[in-house]
């Protein structure tokens, strides 16, 4: 979130869009009910079903899963042509004036610079013009046919109230009444957030939803205000710290991103990860990255890592390709994994095309799971009738199970979707033979560090040289690992301008990230942490709910990342000259008596940057101020275009009928394999969409005797219109199959699913609750993820869950 | 057992077995439903083992009593049956009731008023007994609104029958030498010519 | 079986009049249906602080589970959906379970005393052990709430926690609602905190909204915020509520009639015999008889 949950109670809008908060962030959802009840906001949902959250809502848009983009670029053009743009904010903190390379382009659906047989695009022309200084040239006029702002104008003038009916199937009232609602939020005094979760995350142009959800936010002015923001609603405890912590294949600590193969030289790793500003007088934060690298180093290495070995750059793997989710289960059924440790992770159940995932871990010699259940991928040798259907004496894997403390069992940190670090206690103890985490990790690790010692190898060395300063190497405790993410002095840290001053100690914890350093004299293992745990204590463990400014900034209740700011971009909420836009509602404003930024929040911003100067409010861009053109930061193109799922009900892209290339997202990655898996609509004529329950968590909860009780058994939504079609009533059973497999449900047949208009005919939606499995003590079902297909979004290569083609019909007996 | 040999059977051990099931059955489902029905017969529930007992029992008496009284009305409704003579009875039943019998008419094995005593006892167990299965919540669950019906006629007609059986009990009691017909099966020939004339005189004549 | 802090103000059958002397709060509790999402976590806050295991059931084409309320589901989260007007879908989800009546039916039907209690503060509660199972209470209930167990033979229903109550605390509902759809708190007050949320409705469009505290069972306890107060029955609730006239008959006037009738049956037979004498047979049959 760039807000934060309780900030959503100072909305005047909310919209929930690619996201149920009601339904799986109930808790969180009490901030919208305050936003209504006591700030009279009014609260529209536009969802394929008419969710629970819509319940509540003001306003409710049916919407075809899959089709955001088209949504929200219609909603684009609506605000740009009818005028409705915070004029003040886009001139001043957005791109709106930046000039575009003059070979950039756009043309049928595609992007300048793609490859059709890599899938991929060359982003050479997505950038800008820069002049001699090296700076980005701009058109404050904003005629310049070739400046941000004329180029987007240009872009969606073509998603029309008409286009966008006809390709999401919203009624064009309902889309131009949602648009009206949002439209007033471009005055200075009224703002909108947007919540949203994996409804938008889980397409294959999922990225690019969330970016023109984001780029809506820059036009109305809502990025960096109290009650407004682009707040993505983590769904795992912990989620947020997994991803903090740079637990992805391709991230270090802090969202510092791994170096690829080609990056061998060290100092070319660190110049591109610290531009230089693109703007003069621009802050370009990102220029302190080797200070954060170093530092992670120094805590990963200690004395091993030095200056003469690039700070252990060497010993870090380099990436050939990302590795994630989708492309390890690849490969693992390539048969190009022996092994596989799954910690905290249940691929059986979570990964999409559970055929595929289920032939890959057959093809293991060996598996680690640890968890603290007994889940579905922990046994996916075994034979579960229908809802596993294997045969263990074909498969050969040697499972392992080591069990692990869930959350309640543990002391530790959670990181909330506001970037809050929250500590917490734990409120039982283990049972039987299970251990924490990082408990079993540390066995892992000290055995094979002996391993190493004992019989030399082709590489020892990051292994053997790993820092391990715990008190009880076998259990690092979470007080010890939280202090080591805050990081420490190794040596006395001084003032920069004033070398005499001594800002920590050595052997003293940090206060904050300012105080790492590039040469080796601070260590610290998370920088986005740095603070958490200073010589002040721990400050996680505060609960200090006082709120001096009465907007729900409670600054000494616990902390957040970074630097305990509560909201991200918090200078956009004032204008130019550093005074809030709506000053009944201050973050932060500028001080003139004393020359400093300060209000309810710690000013996301260099705190004494006079207004005069200049500084942009988004520090972290080179440029300083948001982008609506995303350069080369996506994979799939500057400005974000509607393209269907990978499996559509639509042949073509309504957009672009006539450019196949251009139906789906022209750079998403599909295995060689997978392209025979997709179904095609004459089979598979229904849209399907997969979503979780208020009632369960995951494939955790089936386990749990109360959430069991009040959801126990697989069903399946259906509109009443194909129910009628199929001949289904209310608790029938149902074969939901697609081109992947089937699963086996009981019918919701409901008026909450509505049948679309689209491209001229009825799309029908199914609607597919995930919880169940062949463990715990619900009652058994499918894994629902044996109909969804294998390809993820082209950036993050998250699978596409939330649209995908099904059929459906009625079963007799019970199967 | 005969007391003299002159005296008259009027009921056989069967008859008397019968009535008293029923008659048993009836004081304990009186208490018990009495217990059940008002708070100043609560403590009848003491007599059953408490109320939750008294609740488990009362319908079992019930269905005791209702077969048992099935087998009464097969062996007695013959004998029951209205004749003009008992509503002439019936008619003069001021005189009877003030202790000047003398005028009313002959009457055979029942008088008019015994004899609308047995159809008022049939209506009533005819009313309980359905009624006391749409209450009896452990085994059946019906309708609401039909078990708020079933409790109004239940308990209504409950009080009802108490009131007769009263009327009953005090009768044989008041009309001397009747109780020993149900002890012992026989009454006094004077008693019968008394109070049965025609019946006894149907027994004497064979 | 009342607790220090709970004066009991009624008690089933039981004729007498119960300790009055020290005056408490009303209690309520609010629930507004226009908050709620309908995620059941009151649901399962019941029944983790009741204790309660229900059974793992199956899911017969709805959300609504367990499919009614039962011996261990003492509320529960019923779902409809309707439309109020044309086009206009509405999902309306109410927490079911006992309204707490001010004139209880359940305590008017219950014969076995103490079994059935309303404390001062207005809950109605079953202290089951003085429970006989009978099962009258659900005869004399207006709204369909108490369950029989078949466990047990003993009934039961939500208590509005009147353990938590009693020591000061919300009932486990209303401290687990994430949204704040359920308060609780002095019934004035929820009144007070009903009629702001029926303006913030009716400012939205619901031009009907109003607050559910029936005056046929002389209100109620848990109260409910409603988008539509004119139509009740969209959420499943009765327009009127009121205890059955057929229940009042049977525990009203049926019963000090039946003890005055008895009584007059008893009394006419005793003042009977004590005026005309025994009917016994006359000296002359007698005479008759014995010379025959």
């Amino acid at each position: 979130m760039t807000n934060h949950w309780v900030d959503i109670k100072n909305a005047d809008l909310i919209l929930i869009m690619g996201g149920n908060a009601a339904e799986a962030h109930p808790c969180g959802f009490k901030w919208v009910t305050e936003a209504k009840a006591y700030r009279k906001a009014r609260l529209i949902v536009v969802d394929p079903r008419f969710t629970r959250s819509a319940a509540v809502a003001d306003y409710y848009a049916p919407i075809r899963a899959g089709s955001d983009i088209a949504f929200l670029a219609g909603l684009i053009n609506y605000l740009l042509s009818h005028d409705k743009i915070h004029h003040d904010y886009v001139r001043s903190y957005t791109d709106f004036s930046f000039l575009v390379k003059a070979d950039f382009g756009f043309e049928n659906g595609i992007f300048t610079g793609y490859d059709p047989e890599k899938h991929s695009y060359d982003k050479a022309s997505w950038g800008y013009q820069l002049g001699d200084d090296g700076f980005v040239l701009t058109d404050p006029t904003l005629q310049d046919p070739r400046c941000v702002y004329q180029l987007m104008k240009a872009h969606y003038a073509r998603y029309t109230p008409e286009m966008v009916s006809t390709i999401c199937g919203t009624p064009q009232d309902a889309f131009l009444k949602v648009c009206e609602m949002i439209a007033e939020t471009s005055a200075s005094d009224r703002v909108m957030t947007i919540m949203y979760a994996l409804g938008w995350t889980q397409h294959s142009q999922g990225s690019q939803m969330i970016r023109t959800g984001a780029m809506v936010q820059l036009l109305l002015g809502n990025i960096g205000k109290p009650g407004g923001g682009m707040n993505a609603l983590r769904g795992h405890s912990n989620i947020q710290g997994l991803t903090d912590l740079g637990l992805l294949s391709n991230l270090l600590p802090g969202y510092m991103t791994l170096a690829g193969e080609k990056e061998q030289d060290f100092a070319a790793y660190l110049d591109k990860r610290s531009p230089k500003p693109l703007r003069p007088g621009q802050l370009s934060y990102m220029q302190n990255y080797p200070k954060f690298f170093v530092s992670t180093m120094k805590a990963w290495f200690g004395d091993a890592a030095t200056a003469e070995n690039n700070w252990a750059y060497d010993w870090l793997p380099k990436l050939d390709k990302t590795h994630d989710i989708l492309q390890v289960f690849e490969d693992m059924n390539a048969g190009k994994m022996n092994g596989y440790i799954c910690q905290g992770f249940n691929p059986l159940a979570s990964a999409p095309c559970k055929i595929k995932v289920s032939g890959a871990l057959s093809k293991l010699k060996f598996m680690v799971v640890i968890d603290p259940l007994a889940t579905e991928t922990s046994e996916f040798w075994q034979d579960h009738g229908e809802y596993n259907d294997v045969d263990p004496t074909k498969i050969a894997t040697e499972v392992f199970r080591l069990p692990s403390t869930c959350f309640a069992e543990e002391d530790g940190s959670l990181v909330s979707s506001s970037r809050v670090l929250q500590w917490h206690w734990k409120a039982a103890n283990p049972p039987g033979e299970a251990r924490a985490d990082q408990e079993i990790i540390a066995g892992l690790f000290l055995k094979l560090r002996e391993l190493y010692a004992k019989d030399g190898g082709a590489f020892p060395d990051p292994i053997l040289n790993l820092t391990w300063r715990y008190k009880q190497p076998h259990f690092p405790s979470p007080e010890e690992l939280a202090r080591e993410f805050n990081g420490r002095a190794l040596a006395d840290v001084t003032d920069p301008k004033d070398a005499t001053k001594v800002l920590v100690k050595k052997g003293e914890q940090l206060n904050g990230f300012a105080e790492l350093r590039a040469d080796g004299s601070t260590a610290c293992g998370c920088w986005i942490f740095a603070g958490a745990w200073s010589e002040k204590g721990n400050l996680m463990a505060r609960r200090d709910n006082s709120d001096p400014y009465g907007i729900g900034q409670t600054l000494d209740w616990a902390w957040a990342w970074p630097a305990n700011r509560r909201v991200l971009y918090n200078r956009a909420s004032c204008d130019p000259a550093g005074k809030p836009y709506d000053p009944s509602r201050m973050l932060v404003a500028w001080d003139g008596v004393n020359g400093r930024w300060g209000g309810s929040d710690i000013p996301d911003f260099k705190p004494d940057s006079n207004p005069t100067d200049g500084m942009g409010p988004f520090i972290m861009n080179p440029e300083g101020v948001a982008r609506f053109f995303a350069v080369d930061k996506m994979a799939d193109g500057p400005f974000p275009e509607h393209y269907e799922p990978m499996e559509s009900p639509l042949a073509n892209n309504p957009m672009h009928p006539d450019n196949p290339l251009a139906r789906a997202n022209p750079a998403a990655r599909v295995f060689k394999g997978d392209w025979d898996s997709f179904g095609k609509p004459d089979q598979f004529p229904y849209v399907a969409t997969t979503y979780r329950l208020t009632e369960h968590f995951h494939y955790w909860t089936k386990h749990c005797r109360s959430s069991s009780v009040i959801q126990p058994e697989q069903f399946v939504e259906i509109g009443e219109t194909l129910a009628a079609e199929r001949g289904i009533r209310s608790g029938d059973h149902v074969r939901v199959r697609s081109n992947r497999g089937h699963i086996v449900a009981v019918a919701v047949v409901t008026k909450r699913l509505r049948s679309l208009s689209v491209e001229g005919k009825q799309v029908h939606t199914v609607g597919i609750p995930i919880h169940w499995g062949f463990m715990g003590v619900a009652r058994n079902g499918y894994l629902t993820n044996t109909l969804t297909p294998f390809v993820g979004d082209a950036n993050t290569q998250t699978p596409e869950f939330k649209a995908f083609l099904v059929n459906v019909e009625k079963i007799q007996t019970i199967v | 057992m005969r007391r003299d040999p002159r005296d008259l059977i009027r009921y056989t051990a069967g008859q008397r077995a019968n009535h008293w099931i029923v008659g048993i059955s009836f004081i304990l489902l009186g208490m018990s439903g009495l217990a059940l029905f008002h708070p100043a017969f609560y403590p009848f529930s003491l007599l059953f083992g408490g109320g939750t007992w008294t609740r488990i029992l009362h319908p079992i008496f019930g269905v005791i009593m209702g077969l048992a009284f099935i087998l009464m009305v097969i062996r007695f409704t013959k004998h029951n049956l209205m004749r003009r003579v008992d509503w002439q009875w019936i008619g003069r039943v001021g005189e009877m009731v003030n202790g000047i019998d003398e005028g009313m008419p002959a009457q055979g094995k029942y008088n008019g008023g015994q004899k609308l005593m047995f159809w008022l006892l049939l209506l009533c167990m005819l009313l309980l007994i359905p009624t006391g299965i749409i209450l009896w919540r452990a085994y059946f669950d019906f309708p609401v609104e039909l078990v708020r019906w079933a409790a109004v006629i239940h308990s209504a007609t409950a009080v009802v029958m108490i009131c007769l059986i009263f009327v009953h009990v005090y009768a044989a009691i008041w009309v001397t030498g009747t109780v020993r017909a149900m002890w012992y099966g026989t009454v006094t020939r004077a008693w019968a010519k008394q109070h049965h004339r025609t019946w006894f005189e149907e027994v004497t004549r064979r | 079986m009342a607790l220090q802090s709970l004066d009991i103000q009624a008690r089933s059958a039981t004729t007498t009049p119960m300790p009055g002397v020290r005056g408490t709060l009303d209690v309520a509790k609010l629930i507004d249906i226009s908050k709620c999402i309908g995620c059941k976590a009151c649901q399962v806050a019941c029944m983790q602080w009741n204790d309660l295991h229900g059974e793992i059931g199956h899911n017969l084409g709805s959300y609504q589970n367990p499919q009614d309320l039962n011996d261990t589901t003492w509320t529960l989260m019923r779902f409809f959906e309707v439309e109020p007007e044309p086009n206009r879908l509405e999902w309306l989800i109410r927490k079911d379970g006992c309204m707490h009546c001010a004139d209880p039916g359940c305590l008017a039907s219950c014969p076995a005393p103490g079994a059935i209690v309303q404390y001062s503060n207005g809950i109605v509660d079953f202290h089951q052990e003085n429970c006989i199972g009978c099962g009258y209470c659900i005869t004399g209930c207006p709204f369909d709430i108490p369950r029989l167990s078949k466990t047990d033979e003993k009934v039961y229903k939500c208590t509005l926690c009147s353990d938590r109550v009693s020591v000061g605390l919300e009932p486990a509902c209303v401290k687990t609602c994430p949204t704040g759809a359920i308060t609780f708190g002095s019934k004035t007050d929820m009144i007070d905190h009903a009629e702001e949320r029926v303006t913030d409705l009716k400012e939205r469009g619901f031009a009907h909204a109003g607050l559910y505290d029936p005056a046929g069972v002389g209100g109620t306890h848990v109260m409910y915020v409603l988008q539509h107060a004119d139509q009740p029955e969209l959420y499943g609730l009765p327009r009127d509520p009121a205890i059955s006239p057929l229940v009042e008959i049977w525990k009203g006037v049926t019963k000090p009639l039946a003890i005055a009738t008895m009584a007059l049956v008893g009394f006419a037979s005793l003042f009977h015999y004590v005026t005309k004498g025994p009917n016994a047979v006359s000296k002359e049959i007698e005479k008759e008889e014995e010379e025959a």
